[in-house]
């Protein structure tokens, strides 16, 4: 493997910039623009250039192919899991007024939950993806 | 509020949380035990569904409190609970049947994958039926066909790549179209709510937004559901898919598609969208009379039994829309019935493949000679199911024939010519049913066959509980023809 | 004039029929993804031309604002929005398809692909 000195200081100096700027359009995504599917793209985007970088066995160390197919479903089972909170307090299925003491409140949890749910899988998918096809024929 | 109200919402959340919980199990006989679990349960709340939808009429159900026409909702009439039920009965019975087809022909690893993307499938079809928006069925047309491209290309012949593949790239056609469709209608009406669309789409039916919309829907979903010429990705697909994957596609997949076309030709384009005389029955009738003429032809000269079912397949679907086409009560009737009994037919000839393919390991006719002495359950299965399929008396296949001659023959003129060719293609499946039945009954069974032993019990009791469910409603007509019936009713606006 | 202000309609339907062409035409089964991602493309501008309203600015409700503020129709970006992540993950599975043909056929030419169904 050659050693590109200047895009692997580069980019371990950009990578927690793109991680945190990946938290602030997940978590800023129940009152501006953002929201799960673009902040799990970018999380992943940083993750798929740290593997493109440091070769897929480096990344795998970081992130395993057996968590990320956990994550991969958890993330699901977490936007559903709201959906059954809802119903069990009461209200309709993904009605989120009912998850807080007023329905304001709710709305925002509600929205906070669900793209923590669609975040984590779809970032989870991305990388996913990149592994499975970059994994291809190696074995 | 009890679970009763929210029955609409666990029909379709309970498989859709059960998908990502199945791909978690490792265990390949955990997996399948999982998603046979899921699937009864959903079997039941599709039951209890059309019972109370039968009693109290349509059920609303606010996805998220949000209400029509701003927000997704649910609505469940008798011909969705009807849809639903067909769905949710062929899944009840395929998986349970799944086991040891899959065991056999998909990697042990990838089994909990396997029932998920089963799951998901499930999912996307019941999302289909159930959904009350025009956006939302989109959404749910691409869960159910990306996750059947995946159970297709699971198995282990690579052919079945392939045929996924044209499959993918034909299916998405297909989506792209609908959703194109889907779009100029919001651009004319100012909503996806399916109801509210039809109560808006008078005001501006006359324009060309809307026809090329009617346009775009008809042909995205003839694609999906693979109405002559638009079958080709059909005969590969269910040919090379593994064996229980088939008998649920080719029992579920079309059919919900039809039943989008339904919705959306008669609810929302039901009024007159200013083109002079124009029903889209009229272009669909030649199609569907060609579909069954050429579909039962070509299956006459397959040597592969399952490409075989697959051309009949086409053929079937052609009737069914014929059915549909006629704009009448008996037509209509006819081709919803028909829905539900092609489901059951076809997908009890699919498992009585799947057991000759566990067993023999191919399903070309020259390989089953004699294979009814060595399989004489099974192959007495599909004894009967070819005869549904053919429409002998006493079976399902008959009532829905009957009833289609008597829609075609309330037509006058050109209708004794549909009957007459609704007669011939009968006569053309009973030469590809009798092509398989010789061979199985009348030929010698090749040298060193003798080790061939009957199918498991865990494939027959599902196969013959559809063969029993072939005969049953054949006789027994109440259930399917009785909510046949209102559905048509309710579809052509008429108070029975 | 009427024509040329429909100007992002007229894109919508020529890169459809790009895409739709090159489905049809090309024998590559990568390019043949290629055509159908161009394909479905059109479809999501001609969504968010929809939801375009002239002088309308992002719909985000502005504090203070008074009524003449005028804001773009939000939902056929969510519309779309939903249709590209069907986009992507009809992708990934067109590839990876591709992927496995490679593997069992060593070729990714329709015709290749055909010749070697036909020798089995």
């Amino acid at each position: 493997m050659i050693h590109h000195l200047i895009p692997r200081v580069v980019v371990k100096l950009l990578i927690p910039f793109v991680l945190l700027f990946g938290l602030y359009v997940q978590f800023h995504g129940d009152f501006g623009p953002g929201g799960g599917f673009q902040a799990g793209v970018i999380f992943a985007a940083a993750f798929i250039l740290y593997a493109m970088l440091f070769g897929l066995d480096h990344a795998q160390r970081v992130f395993p192919a057996g968590v990320i197919s956990f994550f991969v479903a958890a993330g699901l089972i977490l936007y559903a899991g709201v959906g059954f909170a809802s119903i069990v307090l009461g209200g309709n299925y993904l009605d989120y007024d009912v998850l807080a003491h007023d329905p304001v409140h709710g709305q925002h949890r509600g929205i906070l939950w669900i793209e923590l749910g669609v975040g984590i899988t779809v970032a989870a998918v991305i990388v996913k993806i990149f592994y499975m096809f970059s994994g291809r024929g190696r074995d | 509020m009890s679970v009763a109200a929210h029955l609409p919402a666990l029909q379709v959340a309970l498989p859709l949380i059960a998908a990502p919980l199945c791909s978690l199990l490792r265990r390949p006989g955990v997996a399948w035990g999982f998603a046979t679990l899921v699937s009864w349960v959903v079997l039941v709340i599709a039951a209890l569904l059309l019972a109370q939808v039968l009693s109290e009429g349509t059920l609303i159900y606010e996805m998220g409190g949000w209400a029509a026409p701003w927000g997704i909702i649910y609505e469940v009439d008798t011909i969705n609970a009807f849809m639903l039920l067909i769905v949710a009965a062929i899944g009840a019975i395929v998986t349970p049947y799944a086991r040891h087809t899959v065991t056999a022909e998909v990697p042990a690893e990838q089994h909990n994958l396997f029932y998920a993307a089963w799951l998901l499938c499930l999912t996307g079809l019941l999302g289909i039926a159930i959904t009350g928006d025009a956006f939302n069925v989109f959404v749910f047309l691409e869960i159910s066909s990306l996750s059947s491209y995946v159970l297709i290309a699971a198995s282990n012949d690579r052919r079945a790549l392939t045929a996924a593949y044209q499959y993918l790239v034909l299916g998405t056609i297909g989506a792209t179209f609908y959703l194109i469709g889907v779009g100029l209608i919001y651009m004319m009406t100012g909503t996806l709510n399916i109801s509210d669309m039809a109560e808006r789409l008078p005001d501006v039916a006359n324009t060309r937004p809307i026809r090329a919309a009617a346009g775009f829907i008809t042909v995205g979903i003839a694609l999906k559901f693979a109405l002559f010429p638009l079958h080709l990705w059909l005969p590969n697909a269910y040919t090379y898919a593994p064996s229980a994957v088939s008998a649920f596609l080719a029992a579920t997949a079309t059919k919900v598609s039809i039943y989008v076309l339904l919705r959306f030709e008669f609810v929302v384009f039901g009024v007159d969208i200013g083109i002079a005389n124009f029903h889209f029955s009229e272009f669909l009738m030649p199609l569907c009379v060609l579909a069954f003429l050429a579909g039962s032809t070509v299956a006459i000269f397959q040597n592969d039994v399952k490409r075989l079912l697959a051309y009949s397949s086409v053929a079937q679907i052609g009737y069914m829309v014929l059915g549909v086409s006629f704009y009448s009560l008996d037509g209509m009737t006819a081709g919803i019935v028909h829905l539900f009994n092609h489901a059951m037919i076809k997908s009890a000839l699919f498992m009585v493949m799947g057991c000759i393919m566990l067993r023999v390991g191919s399903v070309q006719i020259k390989d089953l000679h004699g294979i009814g002495r060595h399989m004489p359950w099974t192959m007495f299965a599909f004894v009967l199911g070819g005869l549904s399929l053919i429409g002998v008396p006493l079976t399902v296949g008959f009532i829905s024939k009957w009833y289609l001659i008597l829609g075609a023959l309330e037509e006058g003129g050109y209708g004794f010519a549909i009957a007459a060719a609704v007669l011939i293609s009968s006569l053309l499946s009973v030469i590809y049913i009798w092509r398989v039945v010789e061979v199985a009954y009348f030929k010698p069974s090749p040298h060193g066959a003798a080790e061939i032993t009957e199918a498991p019990l865990g494939m027959l009791i599902p196969t013959w509980l559809l063969i029993g469910a072939n005969i049953y409603f054949g006789v027994q007509t109440d259930l399917t023809v009785g909510v046949a019936r209102q559905a048509a009713a309710l579809l052509l606006g008429i108070d029975l | 004039m009427e024509l040329l202000g429909q100007f992002n309609y007229w894109v919508f339907i020529v890169l459809m029929m790009t895409g739709f062409y090159v489905v049809i035409a090309r024998g590559n089964l990568v390019k043949k993804i290629v055509g159908l991602n161009i394909f479905q493309a059109s479809v999501f501008l001609f969504y968010i031309s929809m939801g375009k309203i002239f002088g309308g600015t992002a719909p985000i409700l502005i504090e203070g604002a008074d009524d003449t503020v005028i804001y773009s129709n939000p939902l056929p970006h969510v519309l779309i929005l939903t249709a590209i992540v069907v986009g992507v993950a009809t992708t990934a599975v067109g590839l990876s398809l591709v992927v496995r043909i490679n593997e069992a056929y060593g070729t990714v030419e329709e015709d290749e692909i055909q010749q070697l169904d036909e020798e089995t």
